[in-house]
Protein backbone atom coordinates (compact mmCIF):
# COMPACT_ATOMS: atom_id res chain seq x y z
CA UNK A 1 0.00 0.00 0.00
CA UNK A 2 2.69 2.34 0.98
CA UNK A 3 4.55 1.62 -2.31
CA UNK A 4 1.73 1.89 -4.18
CA UNK A 5 1.29 5.16 -2.76
CA UNK A 6 4.78 6.20 -3.33
CA UNK A 7 4.71 5.45 -6.98
CA UNK A 8 1.30 7.52 -7.46
CA UNK A 9 3.18 10.66 -5.91
CA UNK A 10 6.17 10.52 -7.83
CA UNK A 11 4.27 9.85 -11.10
CA UNK A 12 2.70 12.85 -10.57
CA UNK A 13 4.98 15.61 -8.87
CA UNK A 14 2.59 18.56 -9.73
CA UNK A 15 0.49 17.09 -7.23
CA UNK A 16 2.62 18.69 -4.96
CA UNK A 17 0.64 21.95 -5.32
CA UNK A 18 -3.13 21.37 -5.41
CA UNK A 19 -2.37 19.30 -2.61
CA UNK A 20 -0.34 22.05 -0.14
CA UNK A 21 -3.23 24.17 -1.42
CA UNK A 22 -5.87 22.57 0.14
CA UNK A 23 -3.90 21.78 3.09
CA UNK A 24 -3.40 25.49 3.64
CA UNK A 25 -7.34 26.68 2.94
CA UNK A 26 -7.82 23.82 5.44
CA UNK A 27 -5.46 24.73 7.85
CA UNK A 28 -6.56 28.31 8.01
CA UNK A 29 -9.87 27.23 8.35
CA UNK A 30 -9.91 25.18 11.31
CA UNK A 31 -7.37 27.65 12.85
CA UNK A 32 -9.32 30.75 12.09
CA UNK A 33 -10.51 31.37 15.50
CA UNK A 34 -6.82 31.52 17.09
CA UNK A 35 -5.26 33.44 14.35
CA UNK A 36 -4.38 37.16 14.60
CA UNK A 37 -6.69 38.36 12.05
CA UNK A 38 -8.91 41.20 12.54
CA UNK A 39 -12.91 40.19 13.06
CA UNK A 40 -14.66 39.54 9.56
CA UNK A 41 -17.58 41.43 10.35
CA UNK A 42 -16.74 44.05 11.83
CA UNK A 43 -17.14 46.80 9.47
CA UNK A 44 -14.85 50.02 9.61
CA UNK A 45 -16.36 53.11 7.30
CA UNK A 46 -13.34 55.06 7.80
CA UNK A 47 -11.01 52.95 5.61
CA UNK A 48 -14.02 51.55 2.74
CA UNK A 49 -12.85 49.75 -0.16
CA UNK A 50 -8.82 50.17 0.78
CA UNK A 51 -6.18 48.47 -1.58
CA UNK A 52 -3.92 45.92 -0.23
CA UNK A 53 -1.79 47.08 2.48
CA UNK A 54 0.79 46.21 5.42
CA UNK A 55 -2.66 46.31 7.82
CA UNK A 56 -4.79 44.76 5.25
CA UNK A 57 -3.43 42.15 3.17
CA UNK A 58 -6.07 41.72 1.05
CA UNK A 59 -7.35 45.30 1.72
CA UNK A 60 -11.07 45.92 2.49
CA UNK A 61 -14.37 45.90 1.13
CA UNK A 62 -16.76 47.92 0.54
CA UNK A 63 -17.49 48.17 4.22
CA UNK A 64 -13.84 48.56 5.35
CA UNK A 65 -14.62 44.58 6.40
CA UNK A 66 -10.64 42.74 6.00
CA UNK A 67 -10.87 41.21 3.18
CA UNK A 68 -8.01 38.41 4.28
CA UNK A 69 -9.87 37.59 6.84
CA UNK A 70 -13.28 37.53 5.27
CA UNK A 71 -11.76 35.05 3.47
CA UNK A 72 -10.18 32.86 5.72
CA UNK A 73 -13.78 32.70 7.66
CA UNK A 74 -15.48 32.17 4.01
CA UNK A 75 -13.37 28.96 3.89
CA UNK A 76 -14.70 27.62 7.13
CA UNK A 77 -17.91 27.36 5.13
CA UNK A 78 -16.98 26.25 1.99
CA UNK A 79 -15.21 23.85 4.11
CA UNK A 80 -18.68 22.71 5.72
CA UNK A 81 -20.54 22.24 3.11
CA UNK A 82 -18.18 20.52 0.96
CA UNK A 83 -17.77 17.59 3.50
CA UNK A 84 -21.05 17.91 5.11
CA UNK A 85 -23.18 18.02 1.53
CA UNK A 86 -21.04 14.92 0.46
CA UNK A 87 -21.33 13.01 3.60
CA UNK A 88 -25.22 13.19 3.14
CA UNK A 89 -25.33 12.00 -0.50
CA UNK A 90 -22.63 9.74 0.18
CA UNK A 91 -24.88 7.75 2.79
CA UNK A 92 -28.32 7.82 1.38
CA UNK A 93 -27.34 7.31 -2.21
CA UNK A 94 -25.06 4.90 -1.48
CA UNK A 95 -27.91 3.18 0.58
CA UNK A 96 -30.42 3.94 -2.28
CA UNK A 97 -28.13 2.76 -4.67
CA UNK A 98 -27.70 -0.85 -3.43
CA UNK A 99 -31.83 -1.30 -2.00
CA UNK A 100 -32.34 -0.30 -6.07
CA UNK A 101 -29.48 -2.69 -7.02
CA UNK A 102 -30.73 -5.74 -4.57
CA UNK A 103 -34.58 -5.95 -4.33
CA UNK A 104 -36.75 -5.73 -7.35
CA UNK A 105 -40.10 -5.34 -7.87
CA UNK A 106 -41.88 -2.21 -6.84
CA UNK A 107 -39.24 -1.30 -3.90
CA UNK A 108 -36.80 -0.74 -7.08
CA UNK A 109 -39.68 1.05 -9.51
CA UNK A 110 -40.00 3.50 -6.53
CA UNK A 111 -36.40 4.49 -5.44
CA UNK A 112 -36.00 4.53 -9.85
CA UNK A 113 -38.70 6.60 -10.22
CA UNK A 114 -37.97 9.18 -7.93
CA UNK A 115 -34.64 9.14 -8.42
CA UNK A 116 -35.00 9.59 -11.93
CA UNK A 117 -37.69 12.75 -11.32
CA UNK A 118 -35.10 14.52 -9.16
CA UNK A 119 -32.52 14.36 -11.93
CA UNK A 120 -35.28 15.96 -14.43
CA UNK A 121 -34.51 19.32 -12.58
CA UNK A 122 -32.09 21.65 -13.21
CA UNK A 123 -29.68 20.49 -10.05
CA UNK A 124 -29.15 24.42 -9.10
CA UNK A 125 -33.20 25.03 -8.91
CA UNK A 126 -33.58 21.94 -6.85
CA UNK A 127 -30.96 23.06 -4.00
CA UNK A 128 -32.42 26.23 -4.61
CA UNK A 129 -35.73 25.61 -3.74
CA UNK A 130 -35.40 23.22 -1.08
CA UNK A 131 -32.96 26.46 0.67
CA UNK A 132 -35.84 28.17 0.43
CA UNK A 133 -38.32 26.12 1.49
CA UNK A 134 -35.50 25.16 4.93
CA UNK A 135 -34.95 28.81 5.18
CA UNK A 136 -30.59 30.39 4.70
CA UNK A 137 -28.31 29.20 6.54
CA UNK A 138 -25.10 27.41 6.87
CA UNK A 139 -26.70 24.34 7.94
CA UNK A 140 -29.66 24.07 5.66
CA UNK A 141 -27.62 24.84 1.90
CA UNK A 142 -25.77 21.89 3.30
CA UNK A 143 -29.10 19.67 3.85
CA UNK A 144 -30.31 21.20 0.23
CA UNK A 145 -26.96 20.14 -1.74
CA UNK A 146 -26.48 17.24 0.14
CA UNK A 147 -29.90 16.20 -0.43
CA UNK A 148 -29.27 17.06 -3.96
CA UNK A 149 -26.32 15.12 -4.77
CA UNK A 150 -28.30 12.03 -3.68
CA UNK A 151 -29.40 10.61 -7.44
CA UNK A 152 -26.09 10.93 -8.53
CA UNK A 153 -24.63 9.11 -5.58
CA UNK A 154 -27.17 6.69 -5.60
CA UNK A 155 -26.63 5.77 -9.59
CA UNK A 156 -22.66 5.47 -9.35
CA UNK A 157 -23.37 3.20 -6.31
CA UNK A 158 -25.86 1.10 -8.63
CA UNK A 159 -24.22 1.06 -11.21
CA UNK A 160 -21.19 -0.75 -9.29
CA UNK A 161 -23.56 -2.76 -7.46
CA UNK A 162 -24.60 -4.64 -10.05
CA UNK A 163 -21.88 -6.12 -11.94
CA UNK A 164 -20.58 -7.30 -8.36
CA UNK A 165 -23.75 -9.04 -7.67
CA UNK A 166 -23.57 -11.81 -10.35
CA UNK A 167 -20.01 -12.72 -9.18
CA UNK A 168 -19.01 -15.92 -7.51
CA UNK A 169 -18.22 -14.63 -3.89
CA UNK A 170 -21.90 -13.34 -3.61
CA UNK A 171 -23.21 -16.84 -4.48
CA UNK A 172 -20.81 -18.52 -2.53
CA UNK A 173 -21.82 -15.94 0.55
CA UNK A 174 -25.35 -16.96 -0.19
CA UNK A 175 -24.65 -20.20 -0.47
CA UNK A 176 -23.32 -20.49 3.34
CA UNK A 177 -26.26 -18.97 4.66
CA UNK A 178 -25.37 -15.11 4.39
CA UNK A 179 -28.24 -12.70 5.00
CA UNK A 180 -29.16 -10.01 2.68
CA UNK A 181 -27.68 -7.11 4.99
CA UNK A 182 -24.47 -9.31 5.17
CA UNK A 183 -24.02 -9.86 1.57
CA UNK A 184 -24.82 -5.86 1.06
CA UNK A 185 -22.69 -4.44 3.47
CA UNK A 186 -20.29 -6.72 4.10
CA UNK A 187 -19.70 -8.14 0.37
CA UNK A 188 -21.03 -5.50 -2.14
CA UNK A 189 -20.22 -2.73 -0.11
CA UNK A 190 -16.27 -2.70 0.10
CA UNK A 191 -15.92 -3.50 -3.30
CA UNK A 192 -17.28 -0.44 -4.14
CA UNK A 193 -15.65 2.05 -1.60
CA UNK A 194 -13.25 3.19 -3.65
CA UNK A 195 -15.00 4.53 -6.96
CA UNK A 196 -17.39 6.44 -4.36
CA UNK A 197 -14.81 7.99 -2.40
CA UNK A 198 -12.77 9.27 -5.66
CA UNK A 199 -16.45 10.72 -6.25
CA UNK A 200 -16.85 12.51 -3.61
CA UNK A 201 -13.65 14.56 -4.15
CA UNK A 202 -15.23 15.28 -7.82
CA UNK A 203 -18.54 16.25 -5.80
CA UNK A 204 -17.16 18.54 -3.44
CA UNK A 205 -15.85 20.83 -5.66
CA UNK A 206 -19.03 20.98 -7.64
CA UNK A 207 -20.35 21.41 -3.87
CA UNK A 208 -18.63 24.41 -3.46
CA UNK A 209 -19.29 25.75 -6.78
CA UNK A 210 -23.06 25.17 -5.67
CA UNK A 211 -22.47 27.17 -2.12
CA UNK A 212 -20.79 30.00 -3.89
CA UNK A 213 -23.43 30.33 -6.63
CA UNK A 214 -26.51 30.16 -3.96
CA UNK A 215 -24.66 32.80 -2.09
CA UNK A 216 -23.97 34.63 -4.66
CA UNK A 217 -27.88 34.89 -6.16
CA UNK A 218 -28.52 35.75 -2.20
CA UNK A 219 -30.24 32.37 -0.87
CA UNK A 220 -27.45 30.53 0.42
CA UNK A 221 -25.28 31.17 3.71
CA UNK A 222 -26.88 34.94 5.28
CA UNK A 223 -24.63 37.67 5.77
CA UNK A 224 -22.75 38.77 7.61
CA UNK A 225 -21.26 35.26 7.82
CA UNK A 226 -18.55 35.34 5.54
CA UNK A 227 -18.40 33.17 2.28
CA UNK A 228 -16.90 33.14 -0.79
CA UNK A 229 -20.00 33.33 -3.19
CA UNK A 230 -21.31 36.30 -1.33
CA UNK A 231 -18.00 38.51 -0.90
CA UNK A 232 -18.05 37.82 -4.45
CA UNK A 233 -21.59 38.82 -5.23
CA UNK A 234 -21.06 42.04 -2.65
CA UNK A 235 -17.67 43.36 -4.34
CA UNK A 236 -19.82 43.20 -7.89
CA UNK A 237 -21.80 46.40 -7.01
CA UNK A 238 -18.28 48.29 -7.04
CA UNK A 239 -16.10 46.34 -9.53
CA UNK A 240 -15.33 49.18 -11.43
CA UNK A 241 -13.53 51.14 -8.29
CA UNK A 242 -12.48 48.35 -6.05
CA UNK A 243 -12.11 44.90 -8.89
CA UNK A 244 -9.98 43.18 -5.87
CA UNK A 245 -12.90 42.83 -3.72
CA UNK A 246 -14.15 40.20 -6.10
CA UNK A 247 -11.30 39.09 -8.21
CA UNK A 248 -9.68 37.83 -4.51
CA UNK A 249 -12.19 35.57 -3.27
CA UNK A 250 -12.92 34.77 -7.31
CA UNK A 251 -9.48 33.41 -7.49
CA UNK A 252 -9.39 31.70 -4.32
CA UNK A 253 -12.35 29.83 -5.32
CA UNK A 254 -10.71 29.09 -8.88
CA UNK A 255 -7.56 27.79 -7.12
CA UNK A 256 -9.70 25.48 -4.28
CA UNK A 257 -12.13 23.90 -7.16
CA UNK A 258 -9.41 23.01 -9.30
CA UNK A 259 -7.10 21.75 -7.06
CA UNK A 260 -9.78 19.74 -6.34
CA UNK A 261 -10.59 18.64 -9.82
CA UNK A 262 -6.91 17.90 -10.27
CA UNK A 263 -6.65 15.16 -7.37
CA UNK A 264 -10.19 13.81 -8.36
CA UNK A 265 -8.55 13.35 -11.36
CA UNK A 266 -5.19 11.84 -11.07
CA UNK A 267 -6.87 9.16 -8.56
CA UNK A 268 -9.58 8.07 -11.27
CA UNK A 269 -6.90 7.72 -13.79
CA UNK A 270 -4.72 5.59 -11.17
CA UNK A 271 -8.15 3.57 -10.76
CA UNK A 272 -8.30 2.74 -14.09
CA UNK A 273 -4.38 2.42 -15.43
CA UNK A 274 -4.56 -0.72 -12.74
CA UNK A 275 -7.37 -2.37 -12.76
CA UNK A 276 -6.91 -5.88 -10.95
CA UNK A 277 -6.14 -4.83 -7.63
CA UNK A 278 -8.51 -5.64 -4.53
CA UNK A 279 -9.93 -2.28 -4.51
CA UNK B 1 -45.66 9.17 -15.94
CA UNK B 2 -42.92 11.31 -14.50
CA UNK B 3 -44.52 14.30 -15.55
CA UNK B 4 -47.57 13.09 -13.41
CA UNK B 5 -44.71 12.65 -10.38
CA UNK B 6 -43.24 15.90 -11.06
CA UNK B 7 -46.54 17.96 -10.82
CA UNK B 8 -47.09 16.42 -7.51
CA UNK B 9 -43.70 16.68 -6.41
CA UNK B 10 -43.77 20.55 -7.25
CA UNK B 11 -47.52 20.78 -5.58
CA UNK B 12 -46.93 19.47 -2.43
CA UNK B 13 -43.28 21.14 -1.81
CA UNK B 14 -44.37 23.95 -2.60
CA UNK B 15 -47.84 23.31 -0.31
CA UNK B 16 -45.43 22.59 2.49
CA UNK B 17 -43.22 26.04 2.50
CA UNK B 18 -43.47 27.92 5.48
CA UNK B 19 -44.69 31.45 4.97
CA UNK B 20 -48.96 31.88 4.01
CA UNK B 21 -49.84 33.39 1.17
CA UNK B 22 -52.70 35.24 2.89
CA UNK B 23 -50.11 36.76 5.29
CA UNK B 24 -48.01 38.07 2.84
CA UNK B 25 -50.71 39.83 1.26
CA UNK B 26 -52.34 41.21 3.99
CA UNK B 27 -49.80 41.40 6.15
CA UNK B 28 -49.68 40.06 9.83
CA UNK B 29 -52.26 42.27 11.81
CA UNK B 30 -55.14 41.11 9.66
CA UNK B 31 -58.76 41.12 10.61
CA UNK B 32 -59.92 37.23 10.97
CA UNK B 33 -62.77 37.72 8.30
CA UNK B 34 -60.61 39.35 5.91
CA UNK B 35 -58.62 36.08 5.81
CA UNK B 36 -61.24 34.45 5.90
CA UNK B 37 -62.82 35.69 2.49
CA UNK B 38 -59.51 36.29 1.18
CA UNK B 39 -58.73 32.23 1.65
CA UNK B 40 -62.23 31.61 0.07
CA UNK B 41 -61.71 33.79 -2.82
CA UNK B 42 -57.97 31.61 -3.19
CA UNK B 43 -59.73 28.43 -2.63
CA UNK B 44 -56.93 27.56 0.04
CA UNK B 45 -59.87 26.75 2.25
CA UNK B 46 -60.78 23.81 0.03
CA UNK B 47 -58.86 20.22 0.98
CA UNK B 48 -55.74 19.17 -0.49
CA UNK B 49 -56.34 16.61 -2.89
CA UNK B 50 -59.28 18.85 -4.68
CA UNK B 51 -56.58 21.84 -4.70
CA UNK B 52 -54.24 19.55 -6.47
CA UNK B 53 -56.58 17.99 -8.99
CA UNK B 54 -57.96 21.34 -9.94
CA UNK B 55 -54.18 23.13 -10.65
CA UNK B 56 -53.35 20.32 -12.68
CA UNK B 57 -56.62 20.12 -14.59
CA UNK B 58 -56.49 23.92 -15.88
CA UNK B 59 -52.20 23.26 -15.86
CA UNK B 60 -53.14 20.82 -19.16
CA UNK B 61 -55.64 23.74 -20.95
CA UNK B 62 -52.64 25.57 -20.60
CA UNK B 63 -53.71 27.61 -17.47
CA UNK B 64 -51.58 28.09 -14.68
CA UNK B 65 -53.55 31.04 -12.41
CA UNK B 66 -52.82 34.35 -11.91
CA UNK B 67 -49.81 35.69 -9.27
CA UNK B 68 -51.80 37.32 -6.70
CA UNK B 69 -49.09 40.13 -6.61
CA UNK B 70 -48.88 41.52 -9.60
CA UNK B 71 -52.22 40.39 -11.00
CA UNK B 72 -50.46 38.92 -13.89
CA UNK B 73 -51.50 35.49 -15.56
CA UNK B 74 -48.21 32.92 -15.61
CA UNK B 75 -48.89 31.60 -18.91
CA UNK B 76 -48.39 35.10 -20.12
CA UNK B 77 -45.47 36.27 -17.36
CA UNK B 78 -43.91 33.20 -18.51
CA UNK B 79 -44.38 34.00 -22.56
CA UNK B 80 -43.15 37.29 -22.10
CA UNK B 81 -40.11 35.77 -20.87
CA UNK B 82 -39.37 32.90 -22.69
CA UNK B 83 -37.67 34.68 -25.79
CA UNK B 84 -34.96 36.10 -23.65
CA UNK B 85 -34.03 32.67 -22.55
CA UNK B 86 -34.50 31.10 -25.50
CA UNK B 87 -32.45 33.84 -27.95
CA UNK B 88 -29.67 33.27 -24.82
CA UNK B 89 -29.35 29.80 -25.03
CA UNK B 90 -29.24 29.68 -29.21
CA UNK B 91 -26.95 31.90 -28.88
CA UNK B 92 -24.53 30.64 -26.27
CA UNK B 93 -25.16 27.28 -27.95
CA UNK B 94 -23.78 27.79 -31.33
CA UNK B 95 -20.70 29.25 -29.74
CA UNK B 96 -19.95 26.90 -27.67
CA UNK B 97 -20.27 24.51 -30.65
CA UNK B 98 -18.03 26.76 -32.63
CA UNK B 99 -15.12 26.23 -29.99
CA UNK B 100 -16.12 23.16 -29.29
CA UNK B 101 -16.23 21.09 -32.17
CA UNK B 102 -12.65 22.22 -34.36
CA UNK B 103 -10.78 22.05 -31.05
CA UNK B 104 -12.05 18.92 -29.89
CA UNK B 105 -11.95 17.32 -33.33
CA UNK B 106 -8.31 18.44 -33.37
CA UNK B 107 -7.25 17.32 -30.26
CA UNK B 108 -9.02 13.77 -31.10
CA UNK B 109 -7.35 13.35 -34.36
CA UNK B 110 -4.18 14.60 -32.52
CA UNK B 111 -4.55 12.34 -29.90
CA UNK B 112 -1.44 12.32 -27.34
CA UNK B 113 0.18 15.38 -29.03
CA UNK B 114 1.43 18.30 -27.27
CA UNK B 115 -1.12 20.15 -29.15
CA UNK B 116 -3.85 17.90 -27.58
CA UNK B 117 -1.77 18.44 -24.23
CA UNK B 118 -2.48 22.20 -24.28
CA UNK B 119 -6.07 22.33 -25.67
CA UNK B 120 -7.12 19.20 -23.13
CA UNK B 121 -5.01 21.17 -20.41
CA UNK B 122 -6.90 24.72 -20.95
CA UNK B 123 -10.50 23.01 -20.94
CA UNK B 124 -9.69 21.92 -17.52
CA UNK B 125 -8.63 24.72 -16.51
CA UNK B 126 -12.10 26.40 -17.58
CA UNK B 127 -13.62 23.96 -16.07
CA UNK B 128 -13.04 25.06 -12.77
CA UNK B 129 -14.10 28.56 -13.41
CA UNK B 130 -17.68 28.51 -12.01
CA UNK B 131 -20.39 30.11 -13.82
CA UNK B 132 -20.53 33.44 -11.84
CA UNK B 133 -16.75 34.30 -11.62
CA UNK B 134 -15.99 34.00 -15.63
CA UNK B 135 -19.25 36.61 -16.14
CA UNK B 136 -17.58 38.78 -13.68
CA UNK B 137 -14.66 38.66 -15.19
CA UNK B 138 -15.60 38.93 -18.62
CA UNK B 139 -17.77 42.20 -17.40
CA UNK B 140 -14.78 43.37 -16.14
CA UNK B 141 -12.51 43.05 -18.98
CA UNK B 142 -14.84 43.87 -21.66
CA UNK B 143 -17.34 46.06 -20.25
CA UNK B 144 -15.65 48.41 -17.68
CA UNK B 145 -11.61 48.27 -18.39
CA UNK B 146 -11.98 47.81 -22.69
CA UNK B 147 -15.73 49.35 -22.95
CA UNK B 148 -16.64 47.21 -25.95
CA UNK B 149 -19.73 45.42 -25.24
CA UNK B 150 -22.30 46.44 -22.15
CA UNK B 151 -22.31 44.87 -18.84
CA UNK B 152 -25.52 44.26 -18.13
CA UNK B 153 -29.08 45.01 -19.84
CA UNK B 154 -31.30 43.27 -22.59
CA UNK B 155 -32.78 45.44 -25.85
CA UNK B 156 -35.09 43.59 -27.74
CA UNK B 157 -35.06 42.25 -31.22
CA UNK B 158 -37.40 45.16 -31.79
CA UNK B 159 -35.23 47.79 -30.99
CA UNK B 160 -32.50 46.71 -33.67
CA UNK B 161 -31.03 43.29 -34.39
CA UNK B 162 -27.51 44.26 -33.46
CA UNK B 163 -28.35 45.85 -30.30
CA UNK B 164 -29.92 43.50 -28.92
CA UNK B 165 -27.17 40.46 -29.90
CA UNK B 166 -24.59 43.04 -28.58
CA UNK B 167 -26.44 42.93 -25.59
CA UNK B 168 -26.42 39.47 -25.22
CA UNK B 169 -22.99 38.75 -26.13
CA UNK B 170 -20.97 38.90 -23.05
CA UNK B 171 -23.52 36.98 -21.60
CA UNK B 172 -23.79 34.03 -24.08
CA UNK B 173 -19.41 34.07 -24.25
CA UNK B 174 -19.59 33.33 -20.90
CA UNK B 175 -22.80 30.37 -20.87
CA UNK B 176 -20.54 29.12 -23.98
CA UNK B 177 -17.07 28.75 -22.29
CA UNK B 178 -18.61 27.22 -19.27
CA UNK B 179 -20.18 24.45 -21.67
CA UNK B 180 -17.18 24.52 -24.25
CA UNK B 181 -14.73 22.60 -22.17
CA UNK B 182 -17.42 19.80 -21.72
CA UNK B 183 -18.66 19.30 -25.27
CA UNK B 184 -14.80 19.49 -26.31
CA UNK B 185 -14.03 16.69 -23.92
CA UNK B 186 -16.56 14.60 -25.09
CA UNK B 187 -15.97 14.87 -29.05
CA UNK B 188 -12.47 14.30 -28.39
CA UNK B 189 -12.68 11.25 -26.88
CA UNK B 190 -15.42 9.75 -29.11
CA UNK B 191 -13.52 11.06 -31.98
CA UNK B 192 -10.11 9.12 -30.73
CA UNK B 193 -12.52 5.91 -31.24
CA UNK B 194 -13.73 6.27 -33.79
CA UNK B 195 -10.99 6.77 -35.78
CA UNK B 196 -10.03 3.27 -34.56
CA UNK B 197 -12.57 1.95 -36.11
CA UNK B 198 -12.75 -0.44 -39.05
CA UNK B 199 -14.65 1.87 -41.97
CA UNK B 200 -12.34 4.61 -41.18
CA UNK B 201 -8.93 2.45 -42.19
CA UNK B 202 -11.25 1.37 -45.19
CA UNK B 203 -11.37 5.35 -45.97
CA UNK B 204 -7.84 5.71 -45.89
CA UNK B 205 -7.39 2.80 -48.04
CA UNK B 206 -9.54 4.35 -51.07
CA UNK B 207 -7.52 7.22 -50.57
CA UNK B 208 -9.89 9.99 -49.26
CA UNK B 209 -8.26 13.14 -47.87
CA UNK B 210 -8.04 12.81 -44.24
CA UNK B 211 -10.07 16.46 -43.80
CA UNK B 212 -12.80 14.49 -45.76
CA UNK B 213 -12.76 11.22 -43.54
CA UNK B 214 -12.94 13.57 -40.08
CA UNK B 215 -15.71 15.40 -41.62
CA UNK B 216 -17.84 13.18 -43.86
CA UNK B 217 -17.29 9.67 -41.55
CA UNK B 218 -15.82 10.05 -37.93
CA UNK B 219 -18.01 13.08 -37.13
CA UNK B 220 -21.21 11.85 -37.13
CA UNK B 221 -20.96 8.61 -35.50
CA UNK B 222 -18.99 10.34 -33.04
CA UNK B 223 -21.42 13.35 -31.91
CA UNK B 224 -23.39 11.07 -29.64
CA UNK B 225 -22.31 12.16 -25.69
CA UNK B 226 -22.05 15.59 -27.46
CA UNK B 227 -25.70 15.69 -27.96
CA UNK B 228 -26.87 13.99 -24.90
CA UNK B 229 -25.12 16.55 -22.79
CA UNK B 230 -26.42 19.39 -24.99
CA UNK B 231 -30.06 18.30 -24.96
CA UNK B 232 -29.55 18.21 -21.03
CA UNK B 233 -27.80 21.76 -21.42
CA UNK B 234 -30.81 23.00 -23.36
CA UNK B 235 -33.57 21.44 -21.64
CA UNK B 236 -31.61 23.48 -18.56
CA UNK B 237 -31.12 26.36 -20.37
CA UNK B 238 -35.27 26.85 -21.30
CA UNK B 239 -35.96 27.20 -17.82
CA UNK B 240 -33.36 29.96 -17.52
CA UNK B 241 -29.54 30.23 -17.07
CA UNK B 242 -30.44 31.46 -13.63
CA UNK B 243 -26.81 32.83 -12.25
CA UNK B 244 -25.99 34.50 -15.62
CA UNK B 245 -29.45 36.07 -15.80
CA UNK B 246 -29.34 37.48 -12.70
CA UNK B 247 -25.85 38.50 -13.04
CA UNK B 248 -26.18 40.28 -16.83
CA UNK B 249 -29.52 41.74 -15.45
CA UNK B 250 -31.24 39.69 -17.77
CA UNK B 251 -35.29 39.67 -18.18
CA UNK B 252 -35.88 36.02 -18.76
CA UNK B 253 -37.78 32.91 -17.13
CA UNK B 254 -34.43 32.59 -14.44
CA UNK B 255 -34.70 35.76 -13.20
CA UNK B 256 -38.71 35.40 -13.22
CA UNK B 257 -37.86 32.55 -11.45
CA UNK B 258 -36.17 34.14 -8.75
CA UNK B 259 -38.25 37.02 -8.56
CA UNK B 260 -41.05 34.37 -7.67
CA UNK B 261 -38.61 33.39 -5.16
CA UNK B 262 -37.56 36.49 -3.41
CA UNK B 263 -41.24 37.56 -3.57
CA UNK B 264 -42.48 34.73 -2.10
CA UNK B 265 -45.50 34.36 -4.23
CA UNK B 266 -45.98 30.92 -4.90
CA UNK B 267 -48.44 30.81 -7.63
CA UNK B 268 -46.22 31.69 -10.02
CA UNK B 269 -42.95 29.81 -8.04
CA UNK B 270 -45.34 26.36 -8.89
CA UNK B 271 -45.76 27.60 -12.49
CA UNK B 272 -42.10 28.40 -13.51
CA UNK B 273 -41.20 25.41 -11.98
CA UNK B 274 -43.86 23.09 -13.22
CA UNK B 275 -42.55 25.01 -16.61
CA UNK B 276 -38.93 23.93 -16.83
CA UNK B 277 -39.77 20.42 -15.88
CA UNK B 278 -42.08 19.97 -18.70
CA UNK B 279 -39.52 21.49 -21.00
CA UNK B 280 -36.38 19.18 -19.54
CA UNK B 281 -38.68 16.38 -20.30
CA UNK B 282 -39.61 17.37 -24.28
CA UNK B 283 -36.35 18.19 -24.82
CA UNK B 284 -34.89 14.77 -23.94
CA UNK B 285 -37.52 13.56 -26.50
CA UNK B 286 -36.53 15.62 -28.71
CA UNK B 287 -32.96 14.50 -28.34
CA UNK B 288 -33.71 11.20 -28.76
CA UNK B 289 -35.75 12.09 -31.99
CA UNK B 290 -32.17 13.16 -32.76
CA UNK B 291 -30.30 10.19 -32.38
CA UNK B 292 -32.75 8.13 -34.47
CA UNK B 293 -31.89 10.87 -37.29
CA UNK B 294 -28.33 10.58 -37.26
CA UNK B 295 -27.66 7.27 -36.75
CA UNK B 296 -30.20 5.06 -38.35
CA UNK B 297 -29.03 2.20 -35.89
CA UNK B 298 -30.53 3.25 -33.29
CA UNK B 299 -34.32 2.96 -34.59
CA UNK B 300 -33.45 -1.34 -35.71
CA UNK B 301 -31.96 -1.69 -32.34
CA UNK B 302 -34.57 0.35 -30.25
CA UNK B 303 -37.75 -1.47 -31.67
Amino acid sequence: MARKARSFFTNRRYLILPLGWISLVVALAITAPWLPLPNPTEMDFAHPESHPSFAHWFGTDLDGRDIFARAIYGARVSLIVSLGAPLIGLIAGTLLGLIASYCSGWIRTIILACLDAMLAFPSLVFALGLTVVLGPSVQNVTLALGIMSIPAFARIARSHALPLLGQEFVLAARTAGASNAYILFREILPNMVMPLLTYVLTIMSVMIVAEGSLSFLGVGVPPPTPSWGGMIAEGREALERVPHASLIPAVILFLTVLSLNLIGDALRQEKFGHSGGLS
Amino acid sequence: MVLAGLSLAIFLMLELLPGNLVDVLLGENARPEDIKLLETQLGIDKPLVERYLHWLGQAVSGDLGRSPLSGEAVVDAIAHRLPVSLQLMVYAQLLALLIAIPLGMIAGYREGSRLDGTITGAAFGVLAVPHFVLGLLLILVFAIWLGWLPATGYVPWSEGVWNSIRSLTLPAVTLALVEAPVYMRLLRSDIADTLREPFIAVARAKGLPEWYILLRHALRPSSFSLITVMGINIGHLIGGAVIIETLFALPGVGRLLIEAITQRDYVMLQGVVLFIGVAFVFVNLLVDVAYAVLDPRVMRHGT
